[in-house]
């Protein structure tokens, strides 16, 4: 990282600091207009230093391992294509997994930011899933909250003698749950009622994190396998991105 | 026969982890009879609209498919193209891996 990015995040660090309080708010997706201006402008600037950060690392991974690119592509789609499935769970509602897990791993959780906010734009603009005014909430959650779970779940569990698959289960079916936990928490923020915000938070918990356990299980299975497949097809560039290191941050 | 035991071995495994994730998202399908499984995100509007009545939605979606139909259609696409860039960089792996290991 030069200087002059490193000066860049902090300046925006502290741009976020600035903005106080961290409000909260987010949902399968938080929908459209269900963030008072405050929460949904307080959100958008925590994200700054995330993203500023996701892009230098992307640029420093790219041009010292340009053979990375076409992973970098890969995870970008995985994500793209599992949070667009949509799946029905036990409670009797639907939702969809973030499929963050894999990029955080193999890129860390400030690159994993950058792809999630595409797939988020995409699916606020064109979908209505989502929405413009909740982007920056949605993408703290899914694009930041989840992916440094799973990126922190994995080192951890890297440590000990763990099949690698395993960790990666365990790191993006973590990383997925707690997108969803950090969207209640969002929510409950926004909207505590008269009950309070813990009361709220449970309620959207309720709503959003239990759903997401089956689908979350469904995610660290699926991460899983496409590691294993990495793992055989493509060695070279996981070593290079340090994958195989062992518990290495 | 070590090394040709290996790879039908891991096969064997991921067609039995997904086999686990069809059966993961079957299940609701199977024992709630009667959910429509709508979005978790409509759930959490009424959830709002409950805890806080006065609240009104200040802003819409840009741009709001006319209907299921294309909504659904949106929603193929992404996984569509999704899954078409994968899985080509998939193949393009597998393809390198065949050719240095009959090098």
């Amino acid at each position: 990282m030069t200087k002059g990015q490193r000066k860049l995040i902090i300046v925006s660090c502290a741009f976020a600091l600035g903005f106080g309080i961290i409000p909260t708010a987010n949902a399968m997706h938080i929908m459209e207009g269900y963030l008072p201006l405050s929460y949904a402008i307080g959100w958008g600037v925590v994200c700054v230093p995330f993203l500023l950060a996701g892009l230098f690392s992307i640029k420093k991974t790219v041009s010292e391992h340009r053979k990375t690119l076409m992973i970098l592509a890969m995870v970008g789609a995985y994500a793209f294509v599992l949070s667009s499935l949509k799946i029905p769970s036990v409670t009797g509602s639907s939702s969809h997994p973030t499929g963050t897990g894999l990029g955080a791993i193999l890129f860390g959780p400030c690159a994993m930011s950058v792809l999630g906010i595409i797939v988020l734009l995409f699916q606020a603009v064109l979908l209505a899933h989502g929405g413009l005014t909740t982007l920056g909430a949605n993408t703290f959650s899914m694009a930041i909250a989840g992916p440094f779970v799973a990126w922190g779940v994995f080192k951890l569990v890297s440590r000990f003698r763990c099949p690698k698959p395993a960790a990666v289960f365990l790191a993006s079916c973590l990383g997925s749950l707690f997108t969803y936990c950090v969207t209640s928490v969002q929510l409950g923020v926004a909207h505590p009622g008269e009950a309070g915000v813990a009361a709220a938070t449970l309620e959207f918990l309720g709503i959003f994190a239990v759903t997401q356990i089956p689908l979350a299980i469904i995610e660290g299975i699926l991460t899983a396998v496409v590691i294993m497949g990495l793992e055989t097809y493509a060695k070279s560039e996981l070593t290079e991105l340090g994958y195989f290191k062992k518990g290495a941050v | 026969m070590e090394e040709k035991k290996a790879p039908s071995g891991r096969w064997k495994t991921v067609v039995i982890l997904l086999l686990i994730c069809v059966i993961i998202a079957i299940f609701p399908l199977a024992f709630l009879k009667d959910s429509e499984f709508g979005g978790a995100d409509g759930a959490a509007e009424e959830a709002i609209t409950q805890i806080d009545p006065e609240y009104e939605a200040w802003a819409s979606p840009v741009l709001e498919p006319p209907g299921g139909e294309t909504e659904s259609l949106l929603f193929c696409l992404q996984a569509a193209v999704g899954s078409g860039i994968f899985f080509y960089c998939f193949g393009v792996l597998r393809e390198r891996h065949r050719k240095e290991k009959n090098a």
